[in-house]
């Protein structure tokens, strides 16, 4: 099936990608057929063009409509929040009933970020072609499924014809060996990565991660990983399907059952690349030299390890990275050489789909059980699914007895679309995937890191090494030995 | 959507780098219907102090670069969210080209389904267009056809990827053209279905 683009040995990338052109152009442009569309409140531009054409939706069976940017997430009442903001969350309700999409709205008992609730519903699956109108559907390469985020055009595009035009991109490896110290995670791996390659390190290429690192992780750390595959500028990141994924998959209610599930598991490990396929780029990171990372600065390449200190931009040699380090310290308040420790915190913010998974909660719970935070703080699980298991696990008691906010499901404090935000000027402990100027909210500054950093700069009201806190603790997650 | 052949205009130089879509435009405008226009929201906390001043010190604001149809700036431009409205606050700005190091690659791809140029150069062409709309006249010319850009007596060759040059100079939507291929497209679900029988999700779990 599909169209043979290149003979010889192929990457998974290559392999996902050429099952799904419906035809290919002379100028490499490929009409890939898409598996899953899914869509958030942002969607409503895309159902404005629909409505213009008076075109229908091709394949509702495959598009899925999740209530996540907007949502409140101290109520579930829609006539107690802003009007606009409910305004947009109604959009997407009347658009889904118009067509007759699956919604996952806010009474749903599998209601949860869009990127968290499509691999907990077996939505996501290996081998897939999946997109969003949001930038880190990158995350759903965990499985092995090419998912990238598209525009408001390309929404359009998808649900009336199921397909898009693509070319197909560079591909680059990035290989983890090792293994990763006690205390660091997905997210720590993640953000070295980037702090090495840069923002716009692996622009216009496809990521596939590998490695015996990225293989120990679980899919709660493979979702932490392929997530800020957008902050390295790739468009997609992907791992390729193994046990992990399988086992994780298995049973889960949308995903095939029975017979259907070993026929599938079949294919989808004919998808793993082959072992002399060419990649365009590749970069090997060492996993034991990777510390805990927080960020100093307005891009996800401003990282670097806790113990270390803000950079001095009067000591650079390169003009152009000076000036963005000057005009970043400028923006966050912070000394050139000022230890990193030493800078405080106004308030905690843990959740979005880079970590409000089960794990990621433990992580976070393990540092604070039986310790009080001294600041503020917010904790959004990413699904209703991930609360309920929370609650069951006790978790939620832990945070509101060390002082901190537990509240329901959706983006929240990541993009505040929602109202959630942190006030101008103020220093918010994230751990989130973005840290632009002005991302969660005008003049807020954010520093990037794991739960449990997050969960220690709680504590401590300053950016801390959590190591020591979580010494002899329990937290179930890859990193800990 | 208008072909773009070549474009003559004021180009407002933007000396900073990593412009991501949330500077262009932030979540909370996003609220707003495209009819109603987006370009009072173009790089808004940018543009504007906390009472809603314009900031003197933003290029945007100053009287030379009023009508700039061209916007210079340094690397990763449009990085993060793939939200199109930064395109829409762009383009009902009135900005019809921009010219950067490096793109965000959804940015890239969401400029061109609304007409707008993104235009790559090396760092160091950047840097020299920069200095020479400051102290030149202020104008640039970029032309498609060739990819170069004519500015303050330096002509600058620009890279895009060959079929969005295509697109932008026949102004293509893609609908159309997918529509033409709807048969390619069937054949390719029936197909599909065969091989690929779990595709379509349905509940059984719990």
């Amino acid at each position: 099936m599909g169209i043979r683009a290149e003979a010889g040995p192929r990457t998974l990338f290559d392999k996902v990608f050429d099952q799904h052109v419906v035809t290919a152009r002379e100028d490499g442009q490929c009409l890939l057929f898409i598996d899953r569309h899914l869509l958030h409140e942002g969607s409503f531009h895309a159902f404005d063009k629909l409505r213009s054409r008076d075109a229908k939706v091709a394949r509702p069976d495959l598009t899925f409509g999740i209530e996540d940017h907007y949502v409140p997430t101290r109520t579930r009442d829609l006539t107690a929040i802003d009007p606009a903001i409910a305004n947009m969350i109604r959009q997407l309700r009347d658009n889904s009933a118009r067509h007759g999409l699956r919604l996952f709205g806010l009474s749903d008992p599998a209601q949860g970020i869009v990127h968290v609730l499509g691999p907990e519903q077996g939505l996501t699956l290996p081998g897939l072609t999946m997109v969003c109108g949001d930038s880190h559907t990158a995350t759903h390469g965990a499985f092995g499924a090419i998912a990238f985020g598209i525009g408001a055009s390309e929404v359009a595009h998808v649900l009336m014809t199921q397909t898009l035009w693509q070319k197909k991109p560079k591909r680059m490896r990035i290989r983890v060996e090792g293994k990763l110290p006690p205390g660091v995670f997905a997210k720590d791996m993640a953000l070295s990565m980037i702090a090495t390659i840069g923002a716009d390190g692996a622009a216009g290429h496809a990521i596939e991660y590998a490695g015996s690192a990225v293989r120990a992780l679980t899919m709660e750390g493979r979702l932490t990983l392929c997530n800020l595959s957008i902050e390295a500028g790739g468009r997609c990141g992907m791992i390729a399907p193994d046990e992990t994924t399988f086992a994780y998959l298995k049973d889960r209610p949308y995903a095939p059952a029975g017979q259907m599930f070993d026929r599938a598991v079949e294919s989808w490990t004919a998808l793993l690349g082959d072992e002399d396929a060419p990649f365009d780029r590749e970069i090997v990171l060492d996993a034991g030299e990777i510390a805990p990372i927080v960020t100093w600065g307005i891009s996800p390449e401003d990282a670097a390890p806790i113990t270390a200190s803000a950079p001095d931009p009067d000591r650079m040699n390169d003009p152009a990275r000076a000036a963005h380090v000057r005009e970043a310290l400028d923006y966050m308040g912070i000394q050139p050489g000022q230890p990193l420790t030493e800078i405080a915190v106004d308030r905690v913010f843990i959740g979005s789909c880079t970590n409000s998974r089960i794990e990621d909660l433990r992580a976070a719970a393990a540092v604070l059980a039986g310790r009080r935070a001294r600041i503020p703080g917010l904790v959004s699980p990413g699904s209703a699914v991930v609360k309920r298991q929370a609650e069951e696990e006790g978790l939620d008691r832990i945070f509101t007895e060390a002082g901190l906010e537990w509240v329901d499901a959706g983006c929240s404090m990541c993009v505040g679309m929602n109202g959630d935000l942190v006030p101008p000027g103020e220093r918010c402990a994230s751990t989130t995937n973005r840290n632009f100027r002005g991302r969660q909210g005008p003049g807020s500054r954010t520093h990037l890191m794991s739960p449990a950093m997050a969960a220690a700069a709680a504590v401590t009201g300053h950016l801390t090494d959590m190591r020591p806190l979580l010494a002899g603790r329990e937290t179930g997650l890859t990193g800990e030995h | 959507m208008d072909a773009f052949k070549s474009l003559d205009a004021i180009a407002c130089p933007l000396p900073l780098s990593g412009i991501d879509t949330d500077q262009l435009i932030p979540a909370r405008f996003m609220k707003r219907s495209r009819a109603d226009g987006y370009g009072d929201y173009l790089l808004h906390d940018l543009r504007f102090d906390e009472s809603g001043q314009p900031r003197p010190d933003c290029p945007l604001n100053m009287p030379r670069w009023q009508g700039a149809k061209i916007l210079v700036t340094r690397r990763n431009f449009g990085s993060g969210s793939s939200r199109e409205a930064a395109v829409y606050a762009l383009a009902d700005y009135g900005f019809a080209c921009v010219i950067a190091p490096s793109f965000g690659d959804i940015f890239a791809s969401n400029a061109v389904n609304n007409g707008v140029l993104p235009a790559t150069v090396t760092e160091e062409d950047g840097e020299a267009l920069l200095a020479g709309l400051e102290s030149g006249d202020g104008t640039a010319r970029v032309d498609l056809e060739t990819c170069e850009i004519w500015a303050a007596n330096l002509v600058i060759p620009f890279r895009i990827d060959r079929v969005w040059r295509t697109k932008l100079l026949n102004g293509w939507d893609d609908i159309d053209l997918t529509m033409s291929h709807s048969s390619a497209i069937e054949a390719f679900q029936a197909q599909d279905s065969l091989t690929r029988p779990w595709l379509v999700p349905t509940v059984h779990g719990p």
